[in-house]
C-alpha cells in the first residue's frame, strides 16, 4: 500500500472521527446528560486529533526511515561470504546494484545472489508496507474509539484542542531554529570531513586553488589544492565592484526620491525600481553574458586592454545593478526614519535641500545606511546565478578587472553539480567554502541588523 | 571687517526705534500680512488675515487649537512651501519686501525669518555643530575663531551658555528638553535673524523650563522682532506687547496685549479669554 | 561700508549684502548639481531596467514563432509497415525522418551527391519524422496517402528565416551556402511559414533548439509551487502566530526572533547546501525532483510568510482582541475568529510575494539537482524534473545560436508569472487594506 494512500485513508479516518465525535457530542445534549463543556465540533476535532496526528506522525517517520530499515534487513541476509569483506563504499554500491536491479534498470545479468536479494526486497518493500498501513490504521481506528468513548458532556475538549493547536504552532516557530541548526549542523559535519583530509589553515590562508583531484596518478597539475584565499578575494573583488555601483547609485536614488520627487513621480517610480528587485538573478546571469560582458569587452579592447571573457567587470557591474533597488529602498525608509522636525530645523535656519539632506538627514541617518550597504554586501556575497554564469571558474588573485575572477558561490556549484562522488574532498571542500560563506554573512546580517533595529529605537 | 559687522549685528541694539508703540509710523512695520489665504487641498484654513508686526516688539497668537495661528506663523518664513498640497496667497512683506516673490529667495527669507519649533528638535551633533550650523551654511563667518566667537554668543544670548560651555563636544540631544529649546533658540540666533518666529516653544517644557525661555524671550525683544504662538494666555500676558487672537482660521482682533486681556471688543475673544471655550 | 550693513535700514541686513548674494549664488548652483546627481541617479537605474527588458524582449518573441516548411508527404507503405500487419510497434519504430527528407529531395531532384543530399536533410528537423509519426499513430489509414504537412526546420535554417544570420558578414556560419540557396528556392516557392511556436509550451526540453520547449519547466515550477506553498503557508502562519500572540517573551523566543530575521537574509545557496546534505544524503529523497526542491523553496520562504504574518498581526488592533476576550472568547477563538481574517489580506500578500521570489530562485534547485536534462514532462513529485529558471540557466549555457531567444523567452515567461503574482498581491494590498 503507497504512502500516499495510506495517507488518504489516515485523513479519511480523521474526518471521519471529527463527524462521529461532533454528533456523539450533539447527541449527548439532545439526551439531556447536561450542557456541554465545550461546543460539539470540538468534540470533533478532538476526536480526529487522536484518530489522525499520532498515526500521521507514525507515518512520516516510516516514510523516511522505512526504506533504510528495509535495505539493511536484505543486506543482513545475504550470506556472510559476499559482505563480510566489502567496505563501506562497496557496501553502498551493492546496495545501489541491488536496487537498480528491483527496480528493473539494472544492466548486465546480475550475479544469482544480486539477483535473489533484489526479489527479496521488492517482497520486504511490498510486505513492510502492507504491514505498515494496516497497523496504522487500525492504530488510527483504536485511537479513534477511545477518544469516541472518552466523550462526555464535561470533557474540555475546548481546551484539549487549543492546546494542541498552540503546542502544533509552537513547533511551527521551533522549525525556524531547526533550519538554522540543520544548516550549521549539515555544513559543520560535511566540512568536518574535508577539514580530516586538508587542513584548515591551509584551505583558509593557502593561495592555490584547483580543485580537480588525480584520477590518475601520473596525471599533471591536478593535485588538488585547496587554498581558498583566491576564491575569497574573488568574492570580496566582485562584491566591490558590485558595491561601487549600488551604493551611490542607489542612495542617491532614495535621497532623491525621498527629498525631491513629487508624490506622483514618487509613485510611479518607486515600484517601477524595486521591479529590478524582483528579477530573478538567473536572468540577471543571462543578461551579463549576453550584452554586459561584450558590451564591457569592446570598451575594453577600444582601450588596449585584453579582456577576459567573463571578465570580473562585467559580473560586478550586473550585481550592482541587481542591487540597487536594494539599497535605495533600504536607505529610503531609513531616511524617512529621520523626523520631518530635523528638516524643519534646517529649514528654518535657511539651510537649502541640498544642504539639509547632506549635513542633517543624511548624518543622522548614517547608522541606518551603513546597515543598509552592509546587508547589501552580504547579499552580494551570496550571490550565486549572476556570478556561476558571468564570473570565471579559474581561481586568480588580481586587481584587474578586466580578468577573470571566481567566487566562493561559483566553487559550491560547479563542485557540486556534474557527476561527482559524494565524499571526493572536492565535493566536501564546497561544504567547507559553504561554512565559510554562511559564518561572513551572518556575522554581515547580525551587525546589520543590529545598527538598524537600534536606528529605528532612536527615532521611534 | 566682517567680524566687526557681525559683532555690531549682535550687540547694537536698534534703540531709536524702540519701543514702539501701538500708534507707530510705517516706518516702524517690519512685517505686513494683507489678506493671506491658505488652502491645504480644497480646505481653506485662513480666511484673509490681515496683520502688522512691528519692529522689536513681541506679538503673541492666541487661539483655540486648530485655529489657523501656526498655520499662519509658518506663512510668514514660507515653512508652508515644504508641506504638499498647501497654497498661500495674499501678500506677506518683510521691511516693505513680498515674501513670496517668486524673485525673492526662500533660504534668504528663512535666515532673516527664524524660527523655533515646538519640540525642540535640536540635530543629532554636538553642542557646538548645533549652534555654528546656520553660520557655516550661509558663510558668516571667514574662520573659527570667528565661529567660536559667534556660538558664544548665540549661546549666551540664549542663556545656555554657563550650562554647556565645559561640554560644548557633547551631543545636543543629551540635555534636558528646557536646555534643548534654549539651544535651539541659540542656533535661531546665530545666524543673525532679524524675526524669530516661535511655534508654542513652551509647550513641551517643564514650568521651570518655561519660566527660563520667556526671560529669554524678554531678553531677545531688545535686538529681535519675535512672534510667538501660544496656548497658554498667562505667557502671551506676560511675554507680550500686543496680542493677535485667531478663531477658526480668522483674525478677530489684534491690540494691546493689556487691551485684549482686559477690555476685548470682540465677543469671541471675551469668550476665550475667559475660558468659554479653547 | 560699515554703514550700509545697519540692519536698521529698511531691507538690508547681513543676508542682504553682495557678498551674501554671491555666496547664495553657489549655494544655489551645489543644490543644482546635488539635484541633478540625484536624478542621474534615478534615470540611470530605469535606463538599464529598459534595457535588460529591451535586450530580452528583442531576443525573446522571435521563438514565440517558429519556421515550419510545407511539404507532400508520401506516407510509403514500405517504410512504415513492411510487413503490412499495422502492428503498433512496427509503426513506432518505422523511419519517418527518411520519408520527409524523400519528399524534400523531390523538390531538389537536380541534389544528387550524397555530400550534398546530407546538406540538404540537415534542413529538416528530427521534430519532421516526430510529427509523422503521431500523424500515422493517431490515424494508421493514413498510410500509402500523400499529405501536405508543415513540418519544422533544423533550429539554423529557422535562424536564418528570422534574419538573426548577418549574411555580409563573411563570418562562417551555421548554414552553408547551398542551404541558403535551396532556402531561397523554397522561400520563392511559397513553402515556408511560421506560425506560432505552441511547441514553446507544449513540448519538453531537446538538444535541438527548434525542439526545445517548457512544458517540462512549468510543469516542475508547478509542482515547486505547490509544494512550496502547501508546506510553507500553513507552517509560516502557526509559527507567526505562536511568536506575536502566545510566546512568553524570553531568551528563546528573542532567539527566535534574531534567529528567523537572519534566516532570510542567508544566502539561498546556503539552504541548497542544507537540501542537499539533509534532505538528499540523510533522508534519502530522489535528487531532481520537484518535492525535494520544494521542500529547500519552503524553508527560503518560511521567514518571509513569517515576517509578513507577524506584521498583519500586528496590525490589528488590540481593541478588537479584547472585545472578542471581553464576551468570553477564548484566545485561539479570538485569533482565529477574528484576528486572522482581518490580518489575511495582508499575510496572503507576503504568500505571494514570497512565492515569486520562490519561483526564480535557481541556485538552491541546481543544488539539488534540478537542472536534470528530461525530455519529457515529469509525471510525479518524485520523478526527475527542471524548472523555469534552473531550464533559462541551462538554455544559456547551450551553445547552438537558436537558444539564445529560447532562453529569452522562457525568461519572458518567467517574468510574465512574476508580474502576475505581483500584480496579485498589490491587488490584494490595495483591494483589502484597512486603516485602523
Amino acid at each position: 500500500m503507497s504512502f500516499s494512500l495510506t495517507l488518504g485513508v489516515l485523513l479519511l479516518l480523521s474526518a471521519a472521527g471529527y463527524w462521529v465525535g461532533r454528533s456523539r457530542a450533539a447527541n449527548l445534549v439532545a439526551r439531556g446528560s447536561g450542557r456541554l463543556h465545550s461546543l460539539p465540533s470540538y468534540h470533533g476535532f478532538y476526536v480526529a486529533l487522536w484518530a489522525g496526528i499520532p498515526a500521521f506522525v507514525l507515518l512520516l517517520a516510516w516514510g523516511v526511515a522505512g526504506d533504510r530499515i528495509v535495505e539493511a534487513l536484505v543486506l543482513a541476509g545475504l550470506p556472510d561470504a559476499q559482505t563480510a569483506t566489502l567496505t563501506n563504499s562497496e557496501r553502498a554500491l551493492l546496495l545501489a546494484q541491488i536496487r537498480n536491479e528491483a527496480a528493473g534498470i539494472g544492466f548486465g545479468t546480475p550475479e544469482p545472489f544480486v539477483a535473489a536479494a533484489a526479489e527479496r526486497l521488492v517482497e520486504l518493500r511490498s510486505f513492510s508496507a502492507w504491514i505498515v498501513s494496516a497497523a496504522l490504521i487500525a492504530g488510527a481506528l483504536a485511537a479513534l474509539a477511545w477518544a469516541l468513548r472518552r466523550l462526555a458532556p464535561d470533557l474540555r475538549t475546548r481546551n484539549g484542542v487549543e492546546r494542541t493547536l498552540r503546542l502544533a504552532m509552537a513547533l511551527c516557530s521551533a522549525l525556524a531554529i531547526l533550519t538554522t541548526l540543520g544548516i550549521v549542523l549539515s555544513l559543520i559535519f560535511e566540512a568536518l570531513r574535508f577539514f580530516a583530509r586538508y587542513s584548515p589553515l591551509d584551505f583558509l590562508f593557502g593561495l592555490q586553488w584547483s580543485p580537480q583531484t588525480a584520477i590518475r596518478e601520473d596525471q599533471v597539475g591536478s593535485s588538488g589544492a585547496f587554498g581558498a584565499l583566491p576564491v575569497v578575494w574573488g568574492t570580496l573583488f566582485i562584491s566591490l565592484i558590485a558595491m561601487l555601483v549600488a551604493v551611490p547609485v542607489g542612495l542617491m536614488s532614495a535621497v532623491y526620491l525621498a527629498e525631491y520627487a513629487t508624490p506622483r513621480v514618487r509613485s510611479w517610480v518607486k515600484p517601477v525600481l524595486e521591479i529590478l528587485a524582483g528579477i530573478p538573478t538567473v536572468v540577471y546571469g543571462f543578461f551579463a553574458i549576453l550584452t554586459i560582458a561584450p558590451l564591457v569587452r569592446e570598451a575594453g579592447v577600444t582601450l588596449g586592454l585584453s579582456v577576459a571573457a567573463n571578465s570580473a567587470l562585467a559580473a560586478g557591474l550586473v550585481m550592482g545593478l541587481m542591487l540597487i533597488p536594494f539599497v535605495s529602498s533600504l536607505s529610503d525608509d531609513v531616511i524617512n526614519a529621520v523626523p520631518q522636525s530635523l528638516r524643519d530645523g534646517a529649514a528654518g535656519l535657511g539651510a537649502t535641500r541640498s544642504e539639509t539632506v547632506r549635513q542633517v538627514v543624511l548624518p543622522a541617518a548614517l547608522p541606518g545606511i551603513v546597515g543598509a550597504v552592509l546587508l547589501a554586501l552580504s547579499r552580494a556575497i551570496g550571490e550565486t546565478m549572476i556570478v556561476v554564469m558571468a564570473a570565471g571558474l579559474a581561481a586568480n588573485l588580481t586587481v584587474n578587472p578586466f580578468e577573470a575572477v571566481t567566487t566562493v558561490t561559483v566553487q559550491i556549484v560547479s563542485n557540486l553539480t556534474g557527476d561527482t562522488e559524494f565524499d571526493s574532498a572536492k565535493t566536501l571542500s564546497a561544504f567547507a567554502l559553504g561554512l565559510l560563506l554562511f559564518c561572513v554573512t551572518l556575522c554581515l546580517n547580525v551587525i546589520a541588523l543590529g545598527i538598524v533595529k537600534r536606528y529605528r529605537e532612536i527615532y521611534d | 571687517m566682517f567680524k566687526e559687522e557681525y559683532a555690531l549685528m549682535q550687540t547694537a541694539s536698534p534703540a531709536p526705534n524702540t519701543p514702539a508703540t501701538a500708534t507707530a509710523p510705517m516706518a516702524d512695520v517690519k512685517m505686513s500680512a494683507r489678506q493671506v489665504r491658505v488652502h491645504y487641498g480644497d480646505n481653506e484654513a485662513l480666511h484673509g488675515i490681515d496683520v502688522d508686526i512691528r519692529r522689536n516688539e513681541v506679538l503673541a497668537l492666541i487661539g483655540p487649537s486648530g485655529c489657523g495661528k501656526s498655520t499662519f506663523l509658518r506663512c510668514l518664513n514660507r515653512m508652508n512651501d515644504s508641506i504638499e498640497g498647501c497654497r498661500v496667497s495674499g501678500s506677506v512683506t518683510l521691511d516693505g519686501v513680498d515674501v513670496y516673490d517668486p524673485a525673492l529667495d526662500v533660504v534668504q527669507i528663512r535666515a532673516r525669518v527664524g524660527m523655533v519649533f515646538q519640540k525642540p528638535n535640536p540635530f543629532p551633533k554636538s553642542i557646538y555643530d548645533n549652534v555654528c550650523y546656520g553660520p557655516r551654511i550661509h558663510g558668516l563667518t571667514r574662520n573659527r575663531t570667528e565661529l567660536d566667537e559667534v556660538v558664544e554668543t548665540s549661546l549666551r544670548r540664549a542663556g545656555l551658555w554657563e550650562e554647556v560651555k565645559d561640554r560644548l563636544a557633547a551631543p545636543g540631544t543629551g540635555l534636558s528638553g528646557g536646555q534643548q529649546q534654549r539651544l535651539c533658540i541659540a542656533r535661531a540666533i546665530a545666524v543673525s535673524p532679524e524675526v524669530i518666529l516661535m511655534d508654542e516653544p513652551c509647550s513641551a517644557l517643564d514650568p521651570i523650563a518655561t519660566a527660563h525661555i520667556e526671560e529669554l524671550i524678554d531678553e531677545l525683544r531688545r535686538n529681535y522682532t519675535i512672534v510667538i504662538v501660544t496656548h497658554n494666555m498667562q505667557q502671551a500676558a506676560r511675554v507680550s506687547r500686543r496680542t493677535a487672537f485667531f478663531h477658526l482660521g480668522n483674525l478677530v482682533e489684534t491690540g494691546d496685549t493689556e487691551t485684549i486681556f482686559t477690555n476685548p471688543g470682540d465677543q469671541r475673544t471675551q469668550d476665550y479669554i475667559t475660558g468659554r471655550f479653547g | 561700508m560699515t554703514d550700509s550693513l545697519q540692519i536698521t535700514g529698511a531691507g538690508t541686513s547681513l543676508h542682504t549684502t553682495p557678498a551674501a548674494q554671491r555666496r547664495l549664488r553657489r549655494r544655489y548652483a551645489a543644490e543644482r548639481r546635488f539635484k541633478a546627481l540625484g536624478l542621474f541617479a534615478v534615470l540611470f537605474g530605469l535606463a538599464m531596467l529598459a534595457f535588460l527588458l529591451t535586450t530580452i524582449v528583442s531576443q525573446g518573441y522571435r521563438a514565440f514563432i517558429q519556421t515550419h516548411v510545407s511539404l507532400e508527404v508520401y506516407l510509403d507503405p514500405e517504410v512504415i509497415d513492411p510487413r503490412g500487419t499495422a502492428d503498433p510497434r512496427d509503426l513506432a519504430r518505422a523511419d519517418y525522418q527518411s520519408l520527409a527528407e524523400n519528399a524534400l529531395y523531390g523538390l531538389f531532384p537536380a541534389v544528387e551527391a550524397s555530400a550534398e543530399r546530407r546538406a540538404l536533410r540537415g534542413m529538416l528537423s528530427q521534430g519532421a519524422g516526430l510529427e509523422l509519426r503521431r500523424r500515422i499513430q493517431n490515424d494508421p489509414e493514413l498510410v500509402g496517402t500523400t499529405l501536405e504537412l508543415q513540418l519544422l526546420v533544423s533550429g539554423s535554417v529557422d535562424q536564418l528565416n528570422k534574419g538573426v544570420f548577418d549574411l555580409e558578414s563573411g563570418r562562417r556560419l551555421p548554414v552553408s551556402d547551398e542551404q541558403i540557396g535551396w532556402f531561397r528556392e523554397l522561400e520563392a516557392q511559397d513553402r515556408i511559414s511560421a506560425p506560432f511556436n505552441w511547441g514553446l509550451f507544449t513540448r519538453a526540453d531537446s538538444r535541438e533548439p527548434e525542439l526545445a520547449g517548457l512544458a517540462g519547466a512549468l510543469q516542475g515550477s508547478l509542482y515547486l509551487m505547490i509544494v512550496t506553498f502547501v508546506l510553507s503557508f500553513p507552517l509560516g502562519i502557526g509559527a507567526a502566530i505562536y511568536l506575536e500572540e502566545f510566546a512568553p517573551k524570553n531568551r528563546l523566543t528573542d532567539l527566535i526572533e534574531v534567529n528567523i530575521n537572519n534566516l532570510a537574509a542567508v544566502p539561498s545557496i546556503v539552504f541548497g547546501l542544507l537540501g542537499l546534505a539533509v534532505f538528499i544524503q540523510v533522508f534519502g529523497l530522489p535528487r531532481s525532483a520537484p518535492l525535494v526542491g520544494g521542500m529547500v523553496l519552503a524553508l527560503m520562504t518560511l521567514p518571509t510568510i513569517i515576517i509578513a504574518t507577524r506584521a498583519s498581526l500586528k496590525a490589528v488592533p488590540p481593541s478588537i482582541r479584547e472585545a472578542a476576550l471581553g464576551i468570553g472568547a477564548s484566545r485561539i477563538q479570538t485569533i482565529f475568529h477574528h484576528v486572522l481574517p482581518l490580518a489575511m489580506p495582508g499575510i496572503l500578500t507576503g504568500a505571494i510575494i514570497g512565492l515569486a521570489q520562490a519561483l526564480g530562485e535557481t541556485a538552491p534547485l541546481l543544488m539539488v539537482g534540478m537542472n536534470a536534462f528530461v525530455t519529457s514532462v515529469g509525471d510525479s513529485m518524485t520523478s526527475p524534473a527542471t524548472a523555469l529558471p534552473t531550464q533559462v540557466y541551462m538554455w544559456a549555457d547551450s551553445p547552438q545560436r537558436g537558444f539564445v531567444e529560447r532562453t529569452s523567452a522562457a525568461i519572458m515567461v518567467l517574468l510574465g508569472f512574476l508580474i502576475v503574482m505581483n500584480a496579485l498581491a498589490v491587488f490584494l494590498r490595495r483591494r483589502f487594506e484597512r486603516r485602523w
